[in-house]
């Protein structure tokens, strides 16, 4: 997981001199082993895992919603729970955690990407669009209104994924006939099964023009 | 959002989802979305063998991994007082498994621990890290290994049930008969299970939780762990799909509960998808017999239904697969049986049209393969044997417009264009198929409290301890409100998903819009009382007060015999003294019911295009006529309809466990592996209602629809794929190997 970065975390060591310190505390540590009562107040201060913590964060610069962030993460942290779990962000959906659902699906540098399957430190320097940021100040994306029109949605939890889908499928060209939209919004599973309504809502905003990203 | 306006007293035929922009734009919270300072993250380890014990279970490297909080297992719980009997005459108050009770394996995938960390990272690597070491028993996981080796449950509700004679099917002149299978089904919503707890001291606990009764999930708790209601609060504002699936307090709920005590912090846990197929139940497989006989004009003579279906090995689920072929068409002969047997697997549990989704397939199927042999239309086959009365007990139905609804979806789908011939139509290089089949679910209505608010400024707020987990409750409840009281939409506000609401019911058996819709009518009707009575302090009614002389419209109340004098309804409040008007209607079922039998029912028609070389099934065109009483909120209404058809494309033709019996482990748990319909499986689909109220049931007219949107759908499929290729396919799903 991720904490946000105090001042001195700023400047990030490098992995060679993170290695290093980590290798001093753990072999003091050790050292302390033979002083139990040391020991003892080093498990209580939770030395090793403030190493581990230590070691384990890096740094990420990434743009989302138009808002930047400086954030530390670990390697292992997908995009989707930084977003999710960190940011707060909790529109972007966790279906599976396996890319085979989409309701995590994001835009980065407006291409639109499963968020679970992206580890955040990859994103350094984008820009992620979330479904909180689709909308411009209380005007709601184009996408938005017609799935609310066409009732492109039960349950409402895929369909963050199903809009940041439905929004590329436009811009990639991909939204000509009904059938190319069911082709390659695919990805995009909802078991309610509002795909019929999701298809009117994604071909009447490619119809109109398409949207705005 | 074209209809928030208030314009006329008119009935509003489009409603959009209340919840709409809240779900269009992330804001729509589910149960793993709060934000809580100093929240844990909890992550289950599952057992990896089917039967047998924990010999050892090692946590010791798990809880020195970085920011672990801690370990529960069966050797540390400090087990809830749910979990001991008060005597030995009473079960425990906890039902099922008892998570972390002791060392006995029951399934695979059964918690062996709960893993609390400070991060999600943190918690999945310091599980992965939990050894256990096991005394392995021989099991068995499939229905047809079980019905070899065991004997099924005994009861009263598993024995032989005859109406009429037993054997008369056999001696009539024109039979069919034939064994039906159908594997494990799984619910998969979207959102995977979901618990976050926060306990203030021991006594006191909040918890958001993925379920579809507020209430019912407050007295498990209550009841798990010996508290009060006050001190159990259960938040639950938006469900991401349950489809039966959140029926139950399950034992990750239990886990997350025990857990966040054992470490004084508030803790989520939420499920993988793999655990999703073996930790909130499946539809349970089941292998069916059937067999049907008629006169050579098409009237019954006598069915036979037996049903095999599995239950886990410590509890036993029952659902009513049979009960279709006693209720739907008129048979004076009828002889059914249901057999479970427990299998090394978890708990079954209610799945959309539960029961009934199993049971139609082979009856409809075999009514459409005596159809055949006949040579017979499908539809009118049933029109032959259509029941004017309930077969089972002779009561008159509270409504019935199956009849209206066989037309209704004839003339929509274009029924008439149909070859009576199989194997004879072709488009474009694949065999084209039609098929239709019949659904029916008993239509329900139980008890709720609503609490109705007016308030100064003419807004109606109502309130009941209810989830929704898609269908669109509160976007119904607006709509009744809106009609009985005439208020725009925007003034009506409808509250749920909190148990310190007035007590509402369960979403389950679709039994919501009957149940709270019946209260929120009957409050309006006794609010309109409290205004009539409010309004004798109003000099301009005079004194005129029986609310029979007033019309409620554009959020006034208005004289009928001279429509120039009205007030609003905060004049009204104003006028006497009032800040708002507050209540709590108690609603329950209709007395008068007891002389009738009520149903829903749904006519499915499909169009298949069947490869020839391939086997590839595509549907290509799929109506469904309902009889669901009065339409309270038609476009909602639609969607489920249409959603329920789609969850019928998938048990049609994908949906199926993959169990691998050596080891008693799921091998296609997850969406990969575990089809579902997406996008390119699904074809525009046409839902059409009779929409005509029952007069009795309830006093909006609304019969249910989340099941019958499904109940038979897929016996319609395989119907549509005999008529494309001749091939009579009793095995779901129905995929291309079973074609070629």
């Amino acid at each position: 997981m991720c904490q946000q970065p105090t001042n001195d975390a700023e400047k990030q060591p490098s992995l060679h001199h993170a290695r290093r310190n980590f290798l001093k505390q753990t072999s003091a540590l050790t050292a302390l082993a033979l002083a139990p009562s040391v020991v003892m107040k080093a498990a209580e201060k939770k030395l090793d895992e403030k190493a581990a913590g230590f070691f384990e964060q890096k740094t990420l610069n990434i743009e989302v919603n138009g808002k930047a962030h400086q954030l530390s993460v670990e390697p292992r942290a997908t995009l989707l729970d930084v977003l999710r779990e960190n940011l707060h962000l909790t529109g972007s959906k966790k279906g599976c955690d396996l890319g085979q659902c989409g309701a995590c699906t994001v835009h980065v540098d407006g291409k639109r990407v499963l968020s679970c399957l992206s580890l955040a430190v990859m994103q350094n320097g984008k820009k992620i669009t979330t479904i909180e940021g689709l909308q411009q100040g209380d005007q709601l994306h184009p996408m938005q209104e017609a799935f609310i029109k066409h009732d492109g949605f039960q349950c409402g939890y895929c369909t963050p994924g199903q809009i940041m889908s439905a929004v590329a499928c436009i811009s990639e060209g991909h939204a000509g006939t009904d059938n190319e939209i069911r082709e390659y919004m695919s990805g995009n599973i909802c078991r309610c099964g509002a795909y019929p309504n999701i298809v009117d809502a994604i071909s009447e905003v490619a119809k109109k023009g398409g949207s705005r990203d | 959002m074209g209809n928030y306006f208030f314009d006329s007293a008119t009935v509003f035929e489009e409603l959009d989802r209340v919840d709409g922009k809240a779900k269009v734009t992330g804001q729509a919270k589910y149960s793993a979305e709060y934000e809580m300072p100093g929240l844990a993250y909890g992550v289950i380890v599952g057992a990896n063998i089917s039967k047998g014990t924990i010999a050892a279970i090692d946590i010791n490297a798990a809880e020195k991994a970085p920011g672990v909080l801690g370990v529960v297992t069966h050797l540390n719980i400090t087990k809830p007082a749910g979990y001991i009997a008060a005597d030995a005459t009473k079960p425990a108050a906890v039902r099922g498994l008892k998570v972390f009770d002791d060392n006995v394996i029951h399934f695979n995938g059964q918690p062996i621990a709960l893993v609390m960390a400070d991060s999600f990272e943190r918690a999945t690597h310091a599980a992965s890290l939990i050894k256990a070491q096991y005394n392995k028993e021989t099991f068995s996981t499939g229905l047809e290994q079980a019905m070899k080796d065991e004997k099924p449950l005994e009861g009263n509700q598993y024995k032989e049930s005859i109406r009429g004679e037993k054997d008369a099917w056999k001696n009539a002149a024109v039979k069919v008969e034939g064994t039906y299978t159908m594997p494990n089904q799984v619910h998969n919503p979207m959102e995977m299970h979901a618990t976050t707890v926060k306990w203030e001291g021991d006594d006191k606990v909040t918890v958001w939780e993925k379920t579809q009764g507020v209430k019912s999930t407050q007295r498990d708790i209550m009841q798990a762990f010996a508290l009060t209601e006050k001190n159990v609060q259960v938040n639950t504002l938006y469900v991401g799909g349950g489809f039966g699936a959140a029926l139950r307090t399950w034992p990750h709920a239990m886990a997350a509960l025990i857990g966040a005590k054992k470490i004084g912090k508030p803790l989520k846990v939420v499920l993988t998808r793999m655990q999703m197929f073996t930790l909130v139940g499946y539809r349970p497989e089941a292998i069916q017999k059937i067999a049907i006989g008629a006169d050579n004009d098409g009237k019954l003579i006598g069915m036979m239904h037996e049903a095999n279906a599995v239950t886990s090995n410590y509890e036993n689920f029952t659902e009513n697969i049979v009960k279709m072929t006693r209720a739907l068409y008129s048979c004076a002969n009828v002889t059914t049986k249901y057999n479970v047997y427990p299998v090394e697997l978890s708990t079954p549990t209610w799945m959309r049209g539960p029961g009934e989704a199993t049971g139609s397939f082979p009856l409809e199927c075999a009514l459409d393969e005596l159809s055949y042999q006949l040579k017979m239309d499908p539809i009118e086959l049933r029109l032959k044997n259509y029941a004017e009365t309930d077969p089972e007990n002779g009561k008159p139905y509270s409504s019935k417009f199956l009849k209206e609804a066989y037309q209704l979806g004839a003339d929509k789908f274009g029924w008439k264009d149909r070859h009576p011939i199989p194997n004879t139509m072709m488009e474009n290089g694949w065999k084209v198929g039609v098929g239709m089949s019949t659904g029916i679910f008993g239509a329900f209505r139980n008890e709720a409290k609503l609490g109705l608010k007016l308030m100064a400024d003419g807004t109606l707020i109502m309130q009941t301890a209810v989830s929704d987990s898609g269908p669109g409750t509160a976007t119904a409840m607006t709509k009744i409100a809106a009609d009985a009281m005439g208020l725009p939409y925007n003034k009506i506000k409808f509250e749920l998903g909190d148990s310190s609401l007035p007590p509402g019911p369960t979403q389950g058996g679709s039994s919501s819009t009957s149940t709270v819709g019946a209260a929120v009518s009957t409050g309006c009707v006794t609010l309109q009382k409290k205004l009539a009575e409010a309004a004798k302090s109003s000099p301009v009614f005079g004194h005129i007060v029986a609310v029979e002389n007033f019309l409620f419209q554009n959020g006034e109340m208005v004289l009928k015999t001279d429509p120039t004098k009205k007030l609003s309804y905060s004049e009204v409040l104003k006028n006497a003294g009032m800040t708002s008007i507050e209540f709590i209607e108690n609603s329950g079922r209709n007395p008068a019911m007891e002389k009738y039998s009520a149903y829903s029912y749904a006519v499915h028609f499909v169009k298949v295009l069947v490869h020839p070389l391939t086997g590839v099934v595509k549907i290509a065109k799929a109506v469904v006529a309902g009889d669901a009483g009065k339409i309270v909120s038609p476009k909602t209404a639609k969607s489920q309809m249409i959603g329920g058809v789609v969850g019928g494309i998938g048990g049609a033709l994908m949906e199926e466990s993959v169990i691998d019996e050596r080891y008693g482990r799921w091998i296609n748990n997850n969406f990969a592996d575990y089809h579902v319909p997406v996008h390119a499986d699904v074809p525009a689909i046409e839902a059409v209602f009779v929409d005509k109220p029952d007069p009795i049931l309830n006093p909006v007219g609304s019969k249910g629809m989340g099941e019958i949107a499904l109940i038979g759908f897929a016996a319609a499929v395989a119907n549509a794929v005999y008529h494309a290729t001749g091939k009579r396919i009793r095995e779901l799903p129905i995929t291309p190997d079973k074609l070629i």
